[in-house]
């Protein structure tokens, strides 16, 4: 199984690079990816640096263009498509099927990733991109169990990316709108989900505010851990209780699914993040590296070791982790 | 301009879908859609209890276009295998919410109805679908009147005839999707041993910020607007821009007064200055807001 890396800066692209990711994806510094960002992602010059270090040592680099183009900015994703195909590029992540008609027409030699933002969970939908766009692999929405995913492989004959840890999207990808409709800015068309420019903490009376747009997402007692408003992961009334109706602070951790995806035939497994620091990719490059050669080397023995599952804890959202929906009772 | 009522979001019981389909075929309404779109383990009817019903309704003089919805999200082998008896029943022109019915209809060379759950939001997507066999695209329900307009002129710089056009007019706007359950959790239940309980929801759960502030609306996988959309008092601006069909999503109570609203404006009655609920999708701004309360109109 390949290890797929964010880079969010050409630091972080470093770092995925020194700690042995297979591949590391990045995206262009406009609303064409869907971390758009501010101050994130490569501009020319760092992506040129980025590939040759990528040449040199003998991994791959994914662009992703995988928001929906809208159609007034519809030259913009063109030109997204037309320059990663010039870089030469390992693969192209995208959603939008009329990008993908792009991309597959004008660079039929391109290789095209179906992003998660294609949210394709079934081997129909799988078909419809590999017959029409030529699609090399698809990026599976984190919505299916282990026993779904299994079956899945089964049926497609497209090569399967998961998600194996970080922020836990608790929606199908590329099917919520709750970003935009709280903020008017939305992950498919924005590349942007509870945007940063949306958010207001505040210490009041009854405790430490955090709202999105006005709206209250938290509020914290003294003490107690506060952590960004992303949307679905606020705590909010239903029924009369307070708690966190759709989601806790978690981050979505499968270092102990290893031999089943690697069993199953996965092609790679993808790290989430690229708004994340370089320290951030480092170390999770450096354990799930650990864990991926320690399962080549001895796949019957394997076993997550401590330090590695301490490492990831640390860097979770509430110092949480969970298989999200890979395990059924999580559902 | 036509006006269709949208598939029953919530979780009805056979009996409920029975009285209120028999109470909109009364109604000026010139499509009706039918069918389960949120949920596989809901089952008020089977496939062939959405055939029979649409027999029952055109017998009983139903003039109305009927339409067979299908669902969105496809995680099981099983759902896939129901999903494709249905894109190939036979009977009825199918709205598709998942690629994967798509793929299944064009396969077989049949026209469908891409519904909002579909990504589309541009011109050249739309010539994709429309090769795919697509005749009527109802837009993702976050995006704006200008977004709409454009797109269908790029279609027509691509020289593609454009598709009906259908917009999500009014109800509680579908926001997302998820393998969780969100009612089930709020009951404390899991999702495998849930017991239906969201027909005891027949509009959802509420969900409020701690302020009190109504945000969303719980129903099952699905996560819907705590607000109510409607878009009658932008009636002018949605004729003039490429509109064709209005879709109101059922609510419990009181859709024969809303389809009757709509009815009369569209006959020629001046829209309302301003309505409850939100319209900030068609203007390009949050979701949840009301132009009016913004200044924006």
């Amino acid at each position: 199984m390949q290890l797929v890396c964010p880079a969010g800066s050409l630091p972080a692209l470093k770092a995925a690079v020194r700690q042995g990711a297979d591949a590391i994806y990045v995206g262009f510094r406009d609303d064409t990816n869907a971390r758009h960002f501010a101050g994130l992602n490569l501009d020319d010059k760092q992506l040129d640096a980025g590939l040759q270090l990528i040449r040199k040592e003998g991994r791959q680099l994914y662009i992703a263009v995988n928001t929906y183009a809208q159609p007034g900015g519809w030259q913009r994703w063109q030109a997204a498509v037309d320059r990663a195909a010039d870089l030469g590029v390992d693969a192209l992540i995208c959603a939008d099927p009329g990008v993908l008609a792009y991309a597959s027409k004008r660079h039929p030699n391109l290789n095209l990733h179906l992003s998660v933002q294609g949210s394709a969970t079934n081997p129909a939908a799988l078909a419809l991109f590999q017959q029409r766009y030529g699609i090399k692999r698809a990026v599976l929405p984190r919505v299916l169990s282990l026993a779904q995913v299994k079956a899945l492989a089964e049926k497609t004959t497209v090569p399967l990316e998961v998600f194996a840890f970080g922020s836990l999207c608790i929606m199908a990808e590329g099917r919520c709108h709750l970003s935009s409709y709280i903020t008017g800015e939305s992950p498919n068309l924005c590349g942007v989900c509870s945007p940063a420019k949306a958010v207001r903490w505040e210490q009041e009376a009854q405790g430490l505010s955090s709202r999105l747009n006005g709206v209250l997402i938290d509020r914290y007692a003294d003490g107690e851990a506060a952590g960004y408003p992303t949307l679905c992961k606020g705590r909010f009334m239903v029924n009369g209780q307070r708690f966190h109706a759709l989601e806790e602070p978690t981050s979505l951790n499968t270092l102990d699914l290893i031999p089943q995806l690697a069993e199953i035939g996965i092609a790679a497994v993808k790290i989430e993040g690229r708004q994340r620091s370089p320290a951030y990719v480092e170390q999770v490059t450096h354990v799930w590296r650990e864990a991926l050669d320690a399962y080549k080397r001895a796949p019957k023995n394997f076993a997550v070791q401590s330090g590695w599952r301490a490492a990831l804890g640390g860097l979770s959202e509430g110092s949480q982790t969970t298989l999200g929906a890979y395990h059924r009772a999580w559902q | 301009m036509k006006l269709s009522l949208g598939p029953v979001l919530f979780y009805w019981t056979r009996e409920t879908l029975q009285t209120f389909y028999a109470d909109m075929l009364q109604q000026p309404l010139d499509i009706i859609y039918l069918g389960e779109t949120v949920c596989s383990k809901r089952r008020a009817f089977s496939l062939d209890g959405w055939l029979g019903l649409a027999r029952e309704l055109r017998e009983a003089g139903c003039q109305a276009e009927l339409v067979l919805s299908g669902l969105t999200l496809i995680e099981a082998a099983s759902e896939l295998s129901s999903l494709r008896r249905l894109c190939n029943n036979g009977e009825l022109l199918v709205e598709a919410n998942d690629i994967g019915a798509v793929q299944m209809l064009s396969e077989n060379r049949l026209p469908f109805v891409a519904g909002p759950a579909l990504n589309i939001y541009n011109g050249h997507a739309l010539a994709e679908l429309i090769d795919l066999g697509m005749r009527r695209w109802c837009p993702p329900v976050e995006v704006s009147g200008a977004l709409v307009h454009d797109s269908l002129q790029q279609l027509d710089t691509l020289g593609v005839p454009r598709p009906e056009v259908e917009l999500f007019a009014y109800g509680h706007l579908p926001l997302a999707y998820s393998a969780r359950c969100f009612t089930a959790r709020a009951e404390n239940r899991p999702k495998d041993d849930c017991e239906f309980v969201c027909q005891n929801y027949p509009e959802g759960i509420p969900l409020l910020s701690q302020e009190g502030e109504a945000m969303f609306t719980i129903n099952g996988i699905q996560t819907m607007s705590a607000r109510v959309c409607n878009l009658l008092a932008e009636y002018p601006q949605l004729r003039d821009s490429g509109v064709d069909i209005l879709r109101l999503s059922p609510r419990a109570e009181g859709m024969a007064e809303i389809i009757r609203g709509f009815d009369a404006v569209r006959g020629g009655a001046l829209p309302p200055l301003a309505i409850d609920g939100c319209n900030g999708y068609w203007y390009g701004q949050p979701g949840m807001l009301r132009a009016e309360e913004v200044g924006l109109c």
